[in-house]
């Protein structure tokens, strides 16, 4: 018997309730509260008007370079909503709707994309870690608060997050295995946005689905459709429980789309074309979820009227006062702050030497 | 006081701090069951559990990613990069977080951890076994780099590194490991760290090194006294990042002459920086060039000639006569 077959537990599934014309599958539906609805909806309108205004003060040169999560909401709010405040959250660099779920303040935000570091503060009360620039490094330290909270024996669960790109990265690959060889409580949440700034999907892995990598570490994966937040949030919790209940980890697929630019720097006309960024479009997760919020009689056109008000207002607020803290933090000292728990003499030198410089006594040579 | 070698005493220190807290956690590969190659963590399996001297899968970078997010969560990793020549794999999470996350925070979180790696030639290793790259690390803001050179600092370092609220690189050379034995006190003793050591007074010589490089210049030293009647006062660095100056500085200022000894390539070295700071601090009370006995700019040869390319008393010697004829 030189050849056999090896039984491998190799269950991929894609989960849909709410498709794009907002038709729903009754049997699928999780059982939501409805103020938990109208919260959701909230969140995810906030973060697609938060996008837009963080694009316009980019444009208008009051902050620098950020990623634009528009598109992407319902895969954002959807997974953490299915998180504690007690549960940690490990950004990369495009979930400002998830971070603003989780409760960052959106002047922060708006303050580290404006330059200032004061931006990256954490606050004291939150589990959630700053936002992870390197494509992927993140992983690993999910995986190790994943560890502590087994070594500690707490109820905590680790949700982090990255992109499509990032499943080519060695990281990616690393910490999967390491968190199926240690069962650590982490919620791997792939935001399969189909582009990795210039590289579609297709170029990015020869694989049908991302999640599938899951079950070459022994790990449960699904795909869903990340612009449905009911099938997100009904794959997100049932991650979070199993993790919860030290079931391990699970890797969660949401099939969504960039529908902006990777950051305000790129162009994404050089490599893509209109009518795929329009196919999308017809996508919209905030579209399809106002008609089942509304077919359910859950809300009206009055009430998403108020709450656009609403979000708009608490966007502006956030705004005026980043800009307003922005007017007082103009020492440039701080930047010596945070190097280390103490100052190492060399580095006390050479913040007086900055110090000596701003007072203009440095003498011109 | 036993006499320990440099491997007991390291084991000493980790049992030790283990013994006092629970968040001490040593990981990486063989660290476990086989109590690491090099025998640094034996027996703490026995004693601990498999938890807290945890065996990982082959991966460096996990190895390093994943003890940055235990150090967040409070705990306080010690893992092993079996060697020194295998930690680029995990380079960026030392140079894009653990260095960091204090500062990304703004204070929120920190990353007390301490990254073990044996360095350095002169045990007739393999490819990528001997190489001394200490000098990446210590470029990095936020990271300290301490290399002990004998059995009873690597003790006290190693203690003092695990409870530093930093991330700390600790090198350890591979010919310091079971080469000699050192009295080592079972009562508690740290150093601190940043702060190097007077290990030989004198008037005539600053001779300036660090970790294995400390013996062939003491015993460079003892030459010079022997032979020449030359007083040589030697410093051990001991924290390479953040450099102490101080100390060397005033020795300098009191001898007017300085020798650097180092393993790694001498272009951009820690003897470059060591120089440069002699220049800015102690200019004026220079009365020769300083010198620098280093390894040369290319990679370390395989073993057969690896004699030839490590500091050797002869070659320290050499270079010491010709900066006390100067002037």
């Amino acid at each position: 018997m030189p050849r056999k077959k090896i039984n491998i537990p190799c269950k991929m599934e894609f989960l849909s309730v709410l498709d794009e014309k907002g038709k729903l599958d009754k049997n699928l539906e999780p059982d939501i509260p409805e103020d938990l609805l109208l919260k959701l909806y909230r969140a995810m309108l906030l973060g697609r008007r938060f996008d837009e205004r963080m694009l316009s003060l980019q444009r208008q040169g009051r902050i620098g370079t950020f990623a634009p999560t528009s598109g992407q909401e319902a895969s954002q709010v959807g997974s953490v909503a299915a998180l504690r405040s007690s549960d940690w959250m490990v950004p990369s660099f495009r979930e400002a709707a998830a971070q603003i779920w989780r409760g960052a303040p959106m002047e922060n935000i708006i303050l580290y994309f404006g330059g200032y570091n004061e931006g990256g503060r954490i606050e004291d009360t939150s589990k959630d870690l700053p936002i992870s620039v390197p494509v992927a490094s993140q992983i690993l330290h999910a995986v190790g608060l994943g560890w502590a909270v087994n070594y500690r024996k707490t109820d905590e669960v680790v949700m982090v997050f990255f992109g499509d790109g990032a499943t080519s990265e060695g990281d990616f690959h690393e910490g999967m295995n390491f968190a199926g060889v240690y069962q650590t409580p982490v919620i791997f949440l792939c935001q399969n946005n189909q582009w990795a700034i210039s590289i579609p999907l297709s170029r990015q892995t020869h694989s049908e689905t991302l999640a599938q990598k899951a079950l070459g570490y022994g790990i449960p994966g699904i795909q869903v459709d990340g612009n449905d937040i009911l099938a997100v949030y009904a794959a997100a919790k049932e991650a979070v429980e199993r993790a919860r209940s030290g079931g391990g980890p699970t890797m969660i697929e949401c099939v969504t789309y960039r529908v902006t630019m990777h950051t305000t720097a790129d162009d994404p006309k050089r490599y893509r074309t209109e009518d795929e960024v329009e196919g999308w479009k017809k996508k919209d997760p905030l579209v399809r979820f106002e008609k089942y919020l509304m077919d359910k009689k859950v809300a009206t056109k009055d009430k998403f009227q108020a709450i656009e008000t609403e979000v708009k207002e608490e966007i502006q607020a956030a705004v005026d006062r980043a800009e307003e803290q922005m007017k007082k933090l103009d020492d440039p000292l701080q930047m010596f702050e945070h190097a280390y728990a103490e100052l190492p003499s060399s580095l006390k030198e050479q913040r007086a030497e900055l110090a000596e410089e701003l007072k203009g006594m440095h003498k011109e040579k | 006081m036993a006499k320990m070698t440099m491997v007991q005493a390291l084991n000493m220190a980790l049992r030790q701090e283990m013994e006092k807290d629970d968040r001490v956690v040593v990981l990486g590969e063989d660290v476990g069951v086989d109590g690491g190659v090099f025998r640094i963590t034996d027996g703490l399996i026995d004693q601990f559990g498999d938890k807290r001297s945890l065996d990982t899968p082959l991966a460096e970078s996990a190895i390093v990613g994943m003890s940055i997010g235990m150090a967040i969560y409070g705990l306080r990793p010690v893992c092993e990069i079996q060697f020194s020549g295998f930690s680029y794999h995990n380079f960026h999470q030392i140079e894009n977080h653990a260095s960091r996350y204090r500062w990304r925070s703004q204070g929120r979180y920190h990353v007390p951890m301490v990254l073990r790696a044996p360095y350095s030639g002169g045990v007739r290793a393999l490819e990528h076994h001997s190489e001394s790259r200490e000098i990446y690390y210590a470029h990095m803001p936020g990271i300290k780099m301490v290399i002990p050179s004998g059995p009873r600092n690597a003790r006290s370092l190693l203690i003092s590194a695990i409870r530093d609220p930093d991330p700390v690189i600790f090198f350890e050379s591979k010919a310091l490991y079971r080469a000699f034995r050192e009295e080592v006190p079972e009562d508690e003793e740290t150093l601190p760290i940043g702060k190097s050591q007077i290990v030989r007074q004198g008037s005539d010589l600053t001779m300036i090194s660090y970790g294995a490089m400390m013996r062939p210049t003491l015993e460079a030293a003892s030459e010079l006294e022997k032979n020449d009647g030359v007083q040589a006062e030697v410093i051990d660095l001991l924290t390479i990042s953040p450099l102490d100056d101080e100390t060397f500085v005033r020795s300098v200022k009191k001898t007017g002459r300085a020798i650097v000894v180092h393993e790694a390539p001498r272009s951009f070295g820690p003897g470059a920086e060591i120089a440069a700071r002699l220049v800015e601090k102690a200019f004026f009370y220079l009365e020769a060039p300083i010198a620098r006995v280093t390894g040369f700019d290319i990679i370390i040869p395989l073993f057969s000639r690896e004699k030839s390319y490590i500091p050797s008393v002869q070659r320290i010697l050499r270079e010491a006569k010709k900066i006390l004829n100067t002037g």
